[in-house]
């Protein structure tokens, strides 16, 4: 079993404006065996890391600009580009957010399926089908046999992103990424598909980064969490720190803030005021100093450094102990 | 239908039996043989000042059925009446009057907002479609509405582009209480936003209400949120509705397998509640060629033989409807 370290991690893109940090000094470790989470707000950065880690950046405007993630002692920043295609799919699967575009439209499940078979294992064709049939059958697709001549639009939603599954699974990744893999789909779906991840992590010993906005699916699946807030950590640690102890101003706004089902009817629900600030014109010190009802003159002249909790535990904030 | 609110004010809307059917055209003459049953028989009824929470997976007819009422389409049959007056078949000029006191909220706040007008044009165009006041009354008009949404007033002359979703949606809010209308049709009016966001818009919609007597019908996916803003909740499914009730006995005592199902699905923000769910297996059918008898009955964990067959009929168990045939719900 693996474990992915992200260290120091620094993605930059070219825009018209200039060059903006997408994601700044990011690091966190997926520990082998087991769900890691990382949630936060549009434009947080949550994507463009899982993106920076299988090194599939838009081209030619995103780079990585500096730091490593490291799978196993091996830094896949710096691998050339045919060993990180033996990388993607192989060791490690990704699923994308919406499985209508992740599908090719003009090509079978089952060519797309075996595709990736067929790439990274030398077995013949017919193997390759029979094992794409054994899939779809895993993931839970009915009549799998019939499934493989068919289009991704002859699917459903949640059977597509069954299949986006499958095809991240074929070849026994170390890893999953899951860039909110349920967020196009409905409640009794999303359940569906996460006990489906749930069950076959357990049974491949997979290690799972699960990339979300809902603290919901973030509290029932993870055993670690990474809170994102304009390209920083903002707080990390494990599932039990965040909901019960959580020590940033944030991660606080953002748990009081979601209406549950036990929230008085039609009560004023607490708000983080204003927006996230855009990444041209990001605040010298803390990035959340403008947002933050506890933020004091020093928060705004500097950017607060990651401070211990406990062990795992750690929080962005110079004022963590005193609130 | 009886209400579960009571029956002091008449309803301002009451729905009966409603039916949207969109013809669907096949083979090379386009002839429409099928039918697409998107709302096929709905009633309720909604009070002034009510909240209506509609819940429902995608493709089950929600939004349909909010633009039947909104009367964005002409529904196939049944009846709609907004105080009293039957609207169902009201073409054009006739629907001026009622266009003013039902609007709506979308749910993308970049697509239903003009991307060439300014905030300005954009406000004032309810006023001109139905010619209300002058210029300048108009333009005092606008800058009152932007500050009940809590935007600046310089924003009157600006570009939809240059806001955020969250601004965006409290445009979109803006323009659909311009005219001071008594119902609000809210079609998913949070999904498309951030956590942090939708508390804000949630906040604004509740004060709203509030202050200007407001009835809305709350279209939703998400259980959570609909809770919190709804007086009553119906489920739908299919095109029907499945069960209603007020908000906290539909999540303290759902009785319809598939709300129990759809409450056990959504996901507690709390790690110490991990708690094994009842899932139910598949999809939402095809309303173009739906299942005999219950609708939900391959998908339900409780079928029986006669669910194949026969389909059930709303019925009062304690203080819900429910549309089932099992006897011990």
């Amino acid at each position: 079993m693996a474990a992915l370290s992200i260290n120091n991690l620094v993605t930059e893109f070219d825009t018209d404006e200039g060059r903006v940090r997408a994601i700044d000094d990011v690091s966190f470790t997926a520990k082998a065996g087991q769900t890691l989470g990382i949630v936060g707000e549009s434009g947080c950065g949550k994507s463009v890391t899982a993106l920076s880690i299988m090194r599939l950046l838009p081209q030619p405007m995103g780079q990585i600009a500096s730091g490593s993630v490291e799978l196993d002692g091996t830094d896949l920043t710096q691998l050339p580009i045919q060993e990180m295609e033996k990388v993607r799919g192989a060791r490690i699967g990704m699923v994308f957010q919406e499985p209508m575009t992740a599908l090719n439209p003009v090509h079978t499940i089952g060519r797309q399926l075996t595709e990736v078979l067929l790439i990274h294992k030398s077995i013949p064709p017919d193997e390759a089908i029979r094992q794409g049939v054994e899939l779809l059958d895993r993931v839970g697709i009915p009549s799998p046999d019939v499934r493989m001549t068919e289009y991704p639009h002859q699917l459903s939603g949640g059977m597509r992103q069954r299949v986006v599954i499958a095809i991240a699974l074929a070849c026994k990744p170390d890893f999953l990424i899951a860039d909110e893999p349920t967020t196009a789909l409905d409640v009794t779906i999303q359940a569906q598909i996460l006990d489906l991840i749930k069950e076959l992590q357990s049974e491949m010993g997979m290690s799972v980064i699960l990339i979300t906005h809902d603290l919901g699916v973030i509290a029932e699946t993870c055993d670690d969490v990474v809170v994102m807030y304009a390209g920083k950590v903002a707080e990390k640690g494990s599932v039990f720190d965040i909901f019960d102890r959580a020590a940033h101003p944030y991660t606080r706004g953002l748990l009081k803030s979601i209406p549950t089902l036990s929230t008085a009817h039609k009560s004023t629900l607490s708000v983080i005021d204003g927006m996230v600030p855009g990444l041209l014109d990001l605040p010298k010190g803390c990035r959340f100093e403008n947002r933050c009802t506890h933020s004091e003159a020093p928060c705004g002249g500097q950017a607060p450094k990651l401070q211990t909790v406990n062990e795992q535990h750690q929080v962005s904030c110079l004022r963590w102990q005193e609130l | 239908m009886p209400s579960s609110v009571s029956p002091k004010s008449a309803p301002i809307l009451k729905v009966t039996d409603l039916k949207m059917h969109f013809p669907v055209k096949e083979g090379i003459l386009l002839r429409a043989n099928k039918s697409n049953k998107a709302v096929d028989g709905i009633s309720f009824e909604i009070q002034p000042g009510e909240t209506l929470g509609l819940v429902g997976e995608s493709g089950c007819g929600k939004s349909t059925l909010g633009r039947c009422i909104a009367r964005l389409y002409e529904p196939t049959s049944g009846s709609i009446e907004f105080e009293g007056n039957d609207i169902t078949k009201l073409k054009g000029r006739a629907l001026m009057p009622y266009r003013q006191n039902i609007q709506m909220i979308f749910q993308d706040p970049m697509e239903s907002l003009n991307s060439r007008h300014t905030i300005g044009d954009i406000l004032e165009e309810p006023y001109i479609v139905q010619k209300i006041g002058d210029k300048a009354s108009r333009a005092k008009r606008v800058r009152e509405l932007l500050n009940i949404v809590g935007l600046p007033t310089r924003s009157i002359t600006r570009y939809p582009f240059e806001f955020s979703g969250g601004q965006r949606q409290r445009i979109g809010i803006a323009r659909s209480i311009a005219l001071n209308p008594k119902l609000v049709v809210c079609d998913e009016p949070v999904s498309a936003l951030d956590v942090s966001i939708q508390s804000q818009i949630l906040n604004l919609l509740v004060d709203l209400q509030k202050e200007f007597n407001l009835a809305y019908l709350f279209i939703a996916h998400d259980l959570a949120v609909v809770k919190h803003i709804s007086d009553r909740i119906a489920i739908m499914y299919l095109g029907n509705i499945v069960e209603e009730s007020t908000g906290e006995s539909i999540y303290h005592e759902p009785r319809h397998p598939y709300t129990k199902s759809l409450i056990s699905a959504i996901p507690i923000p709390d790690p110490h509640r991990r708690v094994k769910r009842e899932i139910i297996s598949g999809d939402v059918p095809s309303p173009i060629n739906p299942p005999s008898g219950c609708r939900f009955h391959p998908r339900c964990p409780r079928v029986m033989e006669r669910c194949k067959l026969e389909a059930p009929l709303l019925r009062t168990v304690a203080d819900h409807q429910v549309c089932c045939h099992l006897d011990d719900l």
